[in-house]
């Protein structure tokens, strides 16, 4: 096809707000329920654990699209050669920004994942306040995980300003500005009830 | 200003040949008031001494408005792309860092080669037809206020320094960057160009086109003219979205 690179990355774009940033977002308030006690967080996670066809819905909803956001992310970012040096303008800081945190967060969730789901599905562990409250009773485990909680928040952020352009919805130079702003907002809420959460674990 | 012996030092990134590998050479000048990066090269082709006192070749460099709308003079300077012509000694920090545009291949020390820009026009169809067999006669008319901004965007000078800034410009990736964007936009602001543009938006839709934009946005902050470009990219990325699905679907307004 003629324009398989331009369906490549729209669907990048989309895919990285629907369904992974409504699932990052989801993920995030589920456990926020942390800072209500042991049962509340227990209950949540075991409300999620037990929806219908929780199989499917993990698969089509976040491994399938998150595995290509990160492979077709990742060419992505190294198809670019960043120049924040001498073009210290802020889009572009951010846009380097965007594809270092990307990177990392392909080896975080990676990690993330391995240490929670894939513990579960082996029978190895059980989903709950303890396992949590086990992996950041570690203070490297908890500053990785706080880092990985922040640059996912930002990285969904500062995707939400560029999916917007990408789909021509902020067109002119104010229209950008202030979903510049929204964003910002987004990013500064969103690590609040994430770091939140971490923090009710310790 | 006006101190006796005051002098101009300029560091330049110097290639005999486009095979060849690259080289810094220094050189010291008089400073003159008011003096840009092109008097002090033709200062240095005047007298080709580098700061060893050695005799060397002239520096070679492209040039030819001298005012900033040609667009031939773009050179990396203090390592921001922009016009030599319009770069004032007096304005920028010493010495004084000449390097080609290395996004386009360097022909020989400052001059390089930007085929590749007028290649993507063609791409893109950054033209109106109006070959017939008989005469067409006028065209349809155009709003004056649609023309004052696409005034703005016909003031591109092709000059490369969107290319030279854009990180998704490289050798990695075929990206046509910004300059070739906007001139879609501009040929499908123009009431008679508008009767092709779902050929000029499938062009840019290809390979290496408007997708491989990722929102950096130096080229806006870089533009020498004040094109506004990324409005431009985004403009395109409203109308490429509503031809995808006129594509895919079909539709009765192709154009």
């Amino acid at each position: 096809m003629e324009n398989r690179e331009f369906l490549l990355r729209r669907l990048h774009s989309l895919l990285g707000i629907i369904p992974i940033g409504i699932f990052l977002t989801q993920h995030l308030i589920v456990n926020h329920f942390a800072t209500q006690g042991v049962e509340a967080f227990n209950n949540a996670s075991h409300f999620m654990a037990n929806l219908p066809f929780v199989i499917f819905l993990e698969i089509f909803v976040i491994y399938l699209p998150i595995m290509y956001h990160a492979f077709y992310g990742v060419y992505i970012a190294f198809t670019a050669k960043n120049n924040p040096g001498h073009y210290s303008y802020m889009r572009n800081i951010l846009f380097t920004a965007q594809r270092y945190t990307g990177v990392f967060l392909v080896v975080f969730i990676a990690w993330h994942v391995f240490e929670t789901r894939f513990q579960v599905a082996i029978g190895a562990a059980e989903a709950d306040f303890n396992m949590m409250a086990n992996i950041l009773g570690n203070p490297w485990m908890f500053a990785f995980y706080v880092v990985g909680v922040i640059t996912a928040v930002f990285h969904l952020a500062n995707g939400l300003w560029s999916f917007l352009v990408t789909w021509g919805i902020t067109q002119s130079e104010k229209a950008q500005r202030y979903s510049t702003y929204f964003t910002l907002l987004v990013f500064v809420v969103l690590s609040v009830i994430g770091v939140r959460a971490l923090l009710a674990f310790v | 200003m006006g101190e006796a012996a005051k002098t101009v030092i300029f560091e330049i990134e110097r290639r005999d040949s486009t095979d060849k590998e690259s080289y810094f050479e220094k050189f010291e000048l008089p400073y003159r008031p008011n003096m840009n990066v092109i008097s002090a090269l033709m200062e240095i082709r005047r007298n080709p001494v580098n700061m060893e006192g050695k005799k060397t070749t002239p520096v070679n460099w492209d040039m030819n408005c001298l005012e900033e709308v040609c667009g031939a003079c773009s050179m990396v300077i203090n390592g921001k792309a922009r016009q030599s012509c319009t770069a004032l000694v007096d304005q920028l920090e010493q010495p004084i860092r000449l390097q080609p545009m290395k996004t386009f291949p360097v022909v020989r020390d400052l001059i390089v080669d930007r085929s590749r820009m007028f290649d993507s026009l063609k791409k893109v169809k950054a033209w109106v037809p109006i070959d017939g067999t008989h005469d067409l006669g006028e065209g349809p008319r155009m709003p004056e206020r649609k023309r004052q901004w696409a005034y703005e965007l016909s003031k591109c000078m092709t000059c490369g320094v969107c290319l030279e800034a854009c990180p998704n410009v490289n050798e990695k990736s075929d990206f046509i960057g910004a300059a070739p964007l906007s001139q879609v936009r501009l040929m499908n602001a123009h009431p008679t160009g508008a009767m092709n543009r779902d050929e000029r938006l499938n062009a840019i839709m290809g390979e290496g086109g408007l997708a491989s934009c990722g929102n950096s946005q130096n080229c806006v902050e870089s533009c020498p003219k004040g094109i506004p470009l990324t409005t431009s990219i985004a403009a395109l990325n409203r109308e490429t979205t509503v031809q995808m699905f006129r594509n895919f679907f079909g539709s009765d307004h192709a154009v």
